[in-house]
């Protein structure tokens, strides 16, 4: 049986191992594939993605000539206890120029709690243009119970933004890091949350 | 080296191979033999066929009028889950598999598969695996609900049930990619001596081609559902947005396993079609290389279609583009396989046997399908579709009467070879003719309504789509009901062994090696190889 090999043919045992390690090596691709979606975001800002950590070589000549709507988004993630809101709906920015905004959020309940602001640019092609120089959503935020907030984003939107952009709008999203933080049997039912 | 059938017996002489199987469970148990291996994965796919059947029937009915009937929103939304979970990974996929244990191995002239005790295991795991997705139904918080394509954050609610989700995908994964291994490797090195690859029948070449298609995605589901696990439980965050994951990301590796396995699933059905067809036309198969090449091409383009799956994401206009134009592509491969069993069929003397209808009827009903799916494939088109019950009709009907008729063609096609006996005829018929009726009355007007803006998995809708809805509700439980007399035929043929007893040929004439051994099939075939030139010819010999 298999004794009438043909020339060139592998063995079965070998053919075998083979097949099993292209198996074993797809599986380590589809974890290959995480940090190749996190580089491909970051360089195309493909789904709004925006940095999160402080922007540098930031150019400061500003280009009066073009105004930029700036819209702000603030959005609860739908387990978290909190009230978030921006100061202002939006403002009018010049490319090349430092602003700063102003977040308010809340903590709704008696317990200390610790969040994070998720940033998320659109449109997409706007997202590598919107620098921050500082922002609350580069760290975690701790909150004592019942405890208000006021949080700052410095940024500049540089002058490279393609021309058909008049309008970016900024959102935040604001998590509970409760999943990620404590082992307590929240985690496994992030529905039954308790209030 | 014998080069007959009659042969083969007369040569069994390696230490008492010409014993039959042993008796009782142990038989089924320790199973070896790549028939009663293939039987019990066969009998296991009917098997789930009628559990995931009668959930969609609990869907049907729930949706026979608008308002909540039957079941809560939640418990419907694990049936459409579940239904899913179990018709694709096992119905329809495990029935493949023992189509290529019976078939492949008497196809190209091998005494059995290359490894006898892996593919054991591969059957063994299924039932397990399944036994612990059915377990979640009665488990606190249900069964998973968030969809077959398990999409986070959502599906990170599940109940006790999540867990065992994940190991039993796990397990259905192994399963599959041991059975895919144990086929290439009895497809590479098992032939007979003269048969060289382009001399393989259609069936055994895509099977090859889907073997290797589930060597490369199966894993990276695993991997995928791994994430998922160690994000509920191990606090990592690969789709969580608060520590730097991104759910969209669950998306793509998903639907790169994803788009794959659609092809996983019709790809034998079109190696089925290309047996049958030729057989009833009484013409070797049109263009037998360029179907090879055809099923190559479809199986490469699957890996770079996946995100057509997510046009509403919000994609850069140039990916849209990319993934639209990929997509259409496929249709020219697939384009040229229907052709060609068209031309196969051309001035042919063509009889319909039970066989030969429901491969007819996969042609027509499979080819609406490919329409609808290069509707959808339209970009912008899609946002008017996406998740609307268009989607739910196009992927049933490349499913139902495209891989599952192609099963039922198969089983008509080889169950005389399997047995010994043929089935009977008339309720063969009466068979496809309810099937075909009905599954056009459930899935016909799913088209109707998802233009119209029905989405799907949801278990009430707007007044409008009631009459539609009606309709396609009788169909479904109409074309269940259908099913039984398939079970009953399976049944008379296979238990009782009522019926004509078969010849060696079964039908007139058919090309292929496994027409040249009796019938039934002894328990061992081919010990010796036989001589593929000269004595047998082959589809495209002419």
């Amino acid at each position: 049986m298999s004794d009438s090999r043909k020339p060139g043919e592998v063995s079965t045992k070998s053919l075998t191992m083979r097949l099993f390690a292209l198996a074993v090596g797809m599986f380590a691709f589809g974890f290959a594939l995480v940090p190749l979606y996190d580089a491909f975001c970051e360089v195309t800002g493909f789904g709004g993605r925006t940095n999160t950590e402080a922007a540098a070589d930031v150019q400061t000549v500003t280009d009066k000539s073009r105004e930029i709507a700036l819209e702000f988004v603030t959005t609860v993630n739908q387990y978290a206890p909190w009230e978030f809101r921006a100061e202002l709906d939006g403002m009018t920015v010049h490319p090349g120029g430092m602003y700063e905004a102003w977040f308010v959020a809340t903590n709704l309940t008696d317990r200390h709690k610790i969040a994070q602001a998720v940033p998320s640019v659109a449109p997409q092609q706007a997202a590598a243009h919107f620098k921050k120089l500082d922002c609350f959503c580069f760290s975690n935020q701790e909150f004592m119970p019942g405890e208000e907030k006021r949080m700052p984003v410095r940024f500049v939107v540089d002058s490279d933004l393609p021309e058909y952009v008049d309008t970016i709008t900024l959102s935040y999203t604001f998590f509970d890091t409760a999943r990620l933080t404590d082992s307590s049997t929240e985690m496994a039912h992030p529905g039954h949350e308790t209030r | 080296m014998s080069s007959t059938a009659a042969g083969v017996h007369a040569e069994s002489h390696h230490h008492g191979d010409d014993h039959g199987p042993v008796k009782g469970w142990r038989r089924w148990v320790y199973a070896t033999n790549h028939k009663d291996i293939g039987t019990m994965y066969l009998v296991f796919s009917l098997v789930m066929f009628f559990f995931g059947g009668s959930m969609a029937l609990v869907i049907r009915s729930e949706l026979f009028q608008p308002g909540l009937q039957f079941v809560d929103p939640a418990f419907f939304n694990q049936m459409t889950t579940m239904h899913a979970l179990i018709m694709v990974f096992g119905a329809v996929m495990p029935a493949f598999v023992g189509l290529a244990n019976w078939m492949i191995p008497m196809m190209i002239g091998a005494p059995d598969m290359a490894l006898p005790r892996m593919n054991n295991w591969s059957f063994w795991i299924l039932p397990v695996a399944f036994g612990i997705l059915s377990s979640t139904l009665i488990m606190p918080g249900g069964a998973p609900a968030s969809g077959w394509t398990m999409y986070p954050p959502l599906v990170l609610q599940t109940g006790d049930a999540f867990p065992f989700l994940i190991f039993s995908v796990h397990l259905m994964g192994i399963s599959s990619i041991m059975g895919a291994i144990n086929v290439i490797v009895t497809i590479l090195n098992m032939r007979a001596p003269d048969m060289t690859l382009l001399k393989m029948p259609m069936f055994v070449w895509t099977w090859l081609i889907t073997a290797y298609l589930l060597i490369a995605v199966m894993p990276v589901l695993a991997g995928a559902v791994t994430m998922l696990l160690t994000d509920q439980f191990f606090g990592t965050s690969f789709f969580l947005a608060a520590g730097g994951g991104d759910p969209v990301m669950f998306q793509h590796i998903f639907w790169f396993f994803g788009h794959p396995e659609v092809y996983i699933m019709i790809l034998p059905a079109f190696g089925v079609v290309s047996e049958i067809i030729p057989t009833f036309s009484r013409k070797p198969l049109f263009g037998h290389d360029s179907m090879v090449y055809a099923a190559s091409s479809i199986a490469f383009l699957s890996f770079i279609v996946w995100a057509h799956h997510m046009f509403t994401t919000g994609m850069p206009l140039t990916g849209q583009m990319f993934f639209m134009f990929a997509t259409m592509l496929i249709a020219v491969p697939t384009g040229v396989k229907v052709f060609n069993w068209l031309a196969t069929m051309w001035r042919g003397a063509m009889t319909f046997e039970t066989p030969m209808l429901f491969s007819l009827g996969f042609l027509f009903m499979f080819t609406i399908g490919g329409f609808s799916g290069l509707m959808l494939a339209i970009a912008p088109a899609d946002i008017q579709y996406h998740d609307s019950y268009f989607v739910v009709a196009h992927f049933h009907y490349v499913l139902v009467p495209g891989s599952i008729f192609a099963l039922m063609a198969a089983v008509y096609y080889w169950m005389p070879k399997w047995t010994g006996r043929y089935y009977n005829e008339s309720l063969g018929k009466l068979h496809f003719w309810l099937s075909t009726i009905f599954v056009n009355l459930t899935f016909f007007p799913m088209h109707f309504v998802g233009l119209a803006g029905m989405p799907r998995r949801i278990p009430d809708y707007s007044t409008q789509f009631a009459d539609f809805n009606a309709m396609a509700s009788v169909g479904a439980i109409g074309f269940g009901l259908s099913q039984l007399i398939f079970a009953w035929i399976v049944f008379q043929c296979c238990v009782q062994r009522k019926g004509e007893k078969a010849s060696q040929e079964v039908w007139e004439s058919p090309k292929g090696l496994e027409w040249t051994v009796p019938s039934p099939a002894p328990h061992h075939t081919f010990d010796t190889p036989p001589r593929v030139t000269g004595g047998v010819s082959f589809p495209h010999d002419g």
